[in-house]
């Protein structure tokens, strides 16, 4: 395997994009899963999204320039990620009153 | 050798996607979540500089909108209302949760990769439609995608309706939890929490 030319990564080509999505999608996972304050926790989701979000983009300009489908994708992700986003903190704000803490490991009611 | 607009085109590629990883980096791994907050919005603004590359300025603004505007923002004020510094007890089997997450996430990156760069992808593509692109996702927006188009706007609505619910305390005459005369007024005024004697061991 050779490193590839600088002629080659110009237009920037498709893999480019799929890896720094792919990167921040990890990154929120991890994220998802080790932190313990839960306004960080949806934070890590919100990048995510944007993990994901990049990923249409790049397909839809890459593959499907001319009905560009990925894009109307990518908006209904946008929408649904801004009413996640409201809906998320109400109920982190409702959680903190009846517990006071936002540390997850205390959330533990449901838990066995 | 690759002309001019190639190579800046590389070259904002490649500070744009430093960018969105350092400031995740940053956003998952600081200790301070005030800093946390600030730097998804940096990365937010990255990801919109990335949409600009892949020819979507209505998306690429759409984006500065509403995650820059609204949801950073919104972030940001649940940080300011649940302000309250605590020291976090150790949780056990937290370094082997640490290791193990770092494992499934390290394996999912491979994989993610891996499709990325053995798939065949068909490019190029058809031409990129450039700054028509608003016009085409209009015309998607009334044509074939109109129904979840209207759905969105219901979405939209449910989440407000169900955030208010949820964030504001009183909206019972008598509070269910106590039984007392609810408070209607629009100011936080102190009360205990329903749970807190039940957290503590």
């Amino acid at each position: 395997m050779t490193l590839p030319s600088l002629s080659d990564l110009t237009p920037v080509p498709l893999e480019a994009f799929l890896t720094v999505a792919a990167l921040l999608f990890c990154i929120g996972v991890w994220g998802l899963i080790n932190s313990r304050n839960a306004v960080r926790v949806l934070m890590s989701i919100e990048l995510m999204l944007n993990g994901v979000n990049i990923n249409l983009m790049a397909f839809s300009s890459h593959l499907d320039g001319q009905e560009i489908r990925g894009q109307v994708y990518a908006i209904f992700v946008i929408t649904v990620a801004a009413a996640e986003a409201a809906v998320g903190l109400a109920i982190l704000l409702s959680l903190y009153r009846n517990r006071e803490t936002v540390d997850m490991e205390r959330f533990n009611l449901l838990r066995w | 050798m690759p002309s001019l607009a190639d190579l800046t085109e590389l070259i904002v590629f490649v500070l744009l996607a430093a960018g969105v990883v350092v400031g995740s980096l940053g956003v998952v791994l600081l200790p301070n979540i005030v800093y946390s907050a600030f730097l998804l919005g940096g990365v937010f603004l990255s990801v919109a500089g990335l949409y600009l590359l892949l020819n979507a300025s209505f998306i690429a603004a759409a984006q500065v909108l509403i995650y820059v505007g609204a949801v950073n923002v919104l972030i940001l004020f649940a940080i300011m209302l649940v302000n309250k510094r605590e020291p976090l007890a150790d949780a056990p089997g937290l370094g082997l949760r640490r290791l193990l997450s770092s494992g499934v996430c390290a394996g999912l990156l491979w994989l993610l990769l891996r499709v990325a760069y053995t798939t065949p992808w068909a490019t190029p593509g058809p031409t990129p439609l450039g700054e028509d692109a608003v016009v085409r996702l209009g015309e998607h927006f009334f044509t074939d995608y109109l129904l979840p188009f209207e759905l969105a706007s219901v979405l939209l609505l449910m989440a407000m309706i169900g955030a208010i619910v949820l964030a504001r305390r009183d909206v019972f005459a008598s509070d269910i939890g106590t039984g007392e005369e609810a408070d209607q007024g629009l100011i936080e005024k102190a009360r205990t929490p329903l749970l807190i004697e039940k957290s503590r061991p």
